[in-house]
């Protein structure tokens, strides 16, 4: 089994400039993400985790260091090329699930593919599709607050899927759900993960991160370690050779 | 075109999501449209009606007067149109009819008219029998002054509708005596309605034979008359008044150089000094409302700056899903210039609404009319508003950082 290099992370650091402190969020992280993947980066409150998510997802920069993605140095794109690469390449869910209030579940899911250029007739199409495999069939025209929490991270997690990313990144996705709502959605992830996507969970979670193949753990900004446990063992040392 | 259509959708979305919100936003474009084509229409409404009224009098009547130049009242020179001058061109201009002399019997314009117990201040006028057919003033009942009461210098009147209620006089009131001027006059005459122009009542006024208001005046004193007289040929116009300027010239003894110290003028001309006055007035009147659509458009300004932060995870959210920093301008362009548009649209149509009521109120008023110019002032004024003051929003709005923009609270 061959490895195809996503993304790439080289000597990335990122700092905040908060009045004359500076702070460092990320210093010096080196790694490597394959397609079709299943990674949490975990680690305490202001280990850097969700800076790194930021990075990788196109919404921030690094201070210095280079990120790759898909063989393309991030670091040289203009703002329009970043939004497209957030457009495309990247599927966003997070805690707050962040859908738009005045819109209801099939509008939310529309609104990416609006900056795709996509006519509004395959829009609805394609929207209303990825709803039906959340489940959310039902709920086309419901505002967002006449959801439930878990019903609007489904929609977010359908509105993430709609445009067929490379990865899905989500920023603790469970963090406002119920635990056996947290359940469901992770096994939505799980399952996901089953089809072939490539997916990033953040999470400061262990319970969570033990859905995952590879857990990269983040300590003040630094990576503390990086397991994979679908390669123990001789597998690892197979995996090496390759 | 794509992003335009999309823009263009989310900013109706956006607007009918906050209706209130979105009305009191264009309240201050709706309030300034609106001032704007009432004023305007109002004013050209009744600037029409004047040239229509004018139209009827006759467009070949010409009015001779004397002016006063600023010279002349320098060296205290009294300026006259004289019964000399009158019968100069009654004798040496061809192509000419209906010549009358008006004489007004006070020189501050209104005389005391007494009848019974009841006293009134009005316009007396010494005419003869040509001014009916010169100014199309024919009376309703009775008759109006002939050649022979002239001649005679009978003590008759021809009086308008309103001194009739003005003096509690009967219906009819033929036969009645009058005191003009402590001389009393027999009532011939009363001439039909004519309504008001300008705000002056054309009812109130008197007409006696010219004769007898030279003698009123005393015959030995040389009046000030003004002239008025029919061109039978439209065509003739300029040549007519021409020619009565350079014989009133010969006979005023003006030197070449020196200005007219009188005025030829036709109605038409008349009309067009009006309407000149007029288009003034409606241009500062305008200008004056046009502030207030400024107000509105900072009011528009104001609420879209508001939007922006409001909505800044809004914003944060569309950067996150792909939207470029044009997808967001556009969309908080469109929405400012949709809400000063409908803004305008409302305006206009309440404005006219407006016009058309109190047109209906004026009586003799023709009705208000929104030229076309008034329509794209206004709706230009309010897409400009809505594109200048929706800009800096805009470019507010599109810059954020998407990261900013997301943990915005």
């Amino acid at each position: 089994m061959s490895r195809e290099t996503l993304l790439g992370l080289h000597h990335v650091c990122k700092q905040y400039v908060m009045g004359e402190a500076t702070l460092d969020a990320l210093k010096d992280v080196n790694l490597s993400i394959y397609r079709n993947e299943y990674v949490a980066f975990i680690g305490p409150s202001g280990s850097g985790k969700t800076t790194l998510m930021n990075i990788v997802g196109c919404l921030d920069k690094p201070s210095s260091g280079d990120y790759i993605l898909n063989d393309t140095p991030v670091a040289d794109l203009d703002d329009n090329a970043l939004a497209r690469i957030r457009n495309r390449e990247i599927g966003f869910i997070f805690q707050n699930f962040n859908l738009l209030g005045r819109a209801d579940a099939l509008h939310n899911v529309m609104q990416p593919l609006i900056y795709r250029g996509i006519p509004l007739n395959e829009r609805k199409r394609m929207a209303t599709e990825s709803l039906q495999s959340v489940g959310l069939g039902d709920r086309l025209h419901h505002l967002p607050n006449q959801l439930s929490g878990g019903q609007r991270q489904r929609v977010a997690i359908a509105r993430a899927l709609v445009g067929k990313p490379s990865i899905l990144l989500a920023d603790e996705p469970t963090g406002n759900l119920d635990s056996s709502t947290g359940r469901d959605v992770m096994a939505m992830f799980d399952n996901l993960h089953k089809n072939g996507h490539t997916i990033i969970v953040v999470t400061h979670d262990q319970n969570i991160a033990n859905h995952c193949r590879r857990v990269v753990r983040l300590m003040d900004g630094q990576v503390l370690s990086d397991t994979d446990k679908a390669i123990k063992g001789d597998n690892q040392e197979a995996m090496r050779r390759v | 075109m794509y992003n335009l259509i999309e823009s263009m959708r989310s900013a109706l979305q956006a607007i009918r999501a906050n209706i209130l919100r979105s009305f009191l936003t264009t309240l201050g474009i709706i309030i300034g449209v609106m001032a704007v084509i009432a004023v305007v229409s109002l004013i050209q409404g009744f600037s029409r009606s004047i040239t229509k009224t004018f139209m009827t009098i006759g467009s070949n009547g010409l009015t001779i007067y004397s002016y006063e130049t600023n010279e002349d009242y320098f060296y205290g020179k009294v300026v006259k149109v004289t019964p000399d001058d009158l019968l100069a061109i009654q004798h040496q201009v061809i192509g000419i009819s209906n010549i009358t002399p008006v004489l007004p019997l006070a020189n501050n314009g209104s005389s005391s008219i007494q009848y019974r117990n009841q006293t009134t201040y009005t316009s007396v006028y010494g005419t003869t029998s040509a001014y009916a057919k010169n100014s199309d003033n024919y009376p309703s009942t009775g008759r109006f002054i002939v050649p022979s009461d002239d001649l005679a210098h009978r003590r008759v009147a021809v009086i308008g509708q309103t001194v009739i209620t003005n003096l509690d006089m009967p219906e009819n009131p033929i036969g009645q005596y009058i005191e003009i001027s402590n001389e009393w006059f027999k009532v011939v005459g009363v001439l039909k309605k004519l309504g008001t122009i300008l705000g002056q009542d054309q009812d109130d006024q008197i007409y006696i034979p010219y004769g007898t208001a030279h003698s009123l005046l005393g015959a030995s004193i040389v009046p000030d008359i003004q002239i008025n007289l029919d061109v039978d040929n439209i065509k003739d116009l300029g040549s007519v008044q021409g020619r009565i300027t350079q014989i009133l010239r010969r006979n005023h003894h003006l030197k070449p150089g020196q200005d007219n110290d009188f005025k030829v003028q036709s109605s038409s001309q008349f009309a067009d000094s009006i309407n000149q006055i007029l288009n003034s007035i409606t241009v500062v009147l305008a200008g004056v409302v046009g502030i207030s659509l400024l107000v509105g458009g900072i009011g528009i300004m104001n609420i879209m700056l508001v939007s922006v932060t409001e909505r800044t995870r809004e914003i944060g959210i569309c950067k996150s899903l792909g939207a470029r920093r044009s997808d967001i301008l556009l969309q908080f362009l469109i929405e400012a210039v949709t809400l000063s548009l409908i803004g305008g649209i409302i305006g206009l149509l309440l404005g006219y609404g407006i016009g058309i009521l109190v047109a209906h109120l004026v009586p003799q008023f023709l009705g208000a009319h929104v030229p076309w110019w008034a329509i794209v002032l206004s709706f230009g004024f309010s897409a400009g508003v809505g594109i200048i003051f929706g800009i800096a929003p805009a470019a507010k709005a599109a810059s954020l950082n998407p990261i900013d923009a997301l943990r915005y609270e």
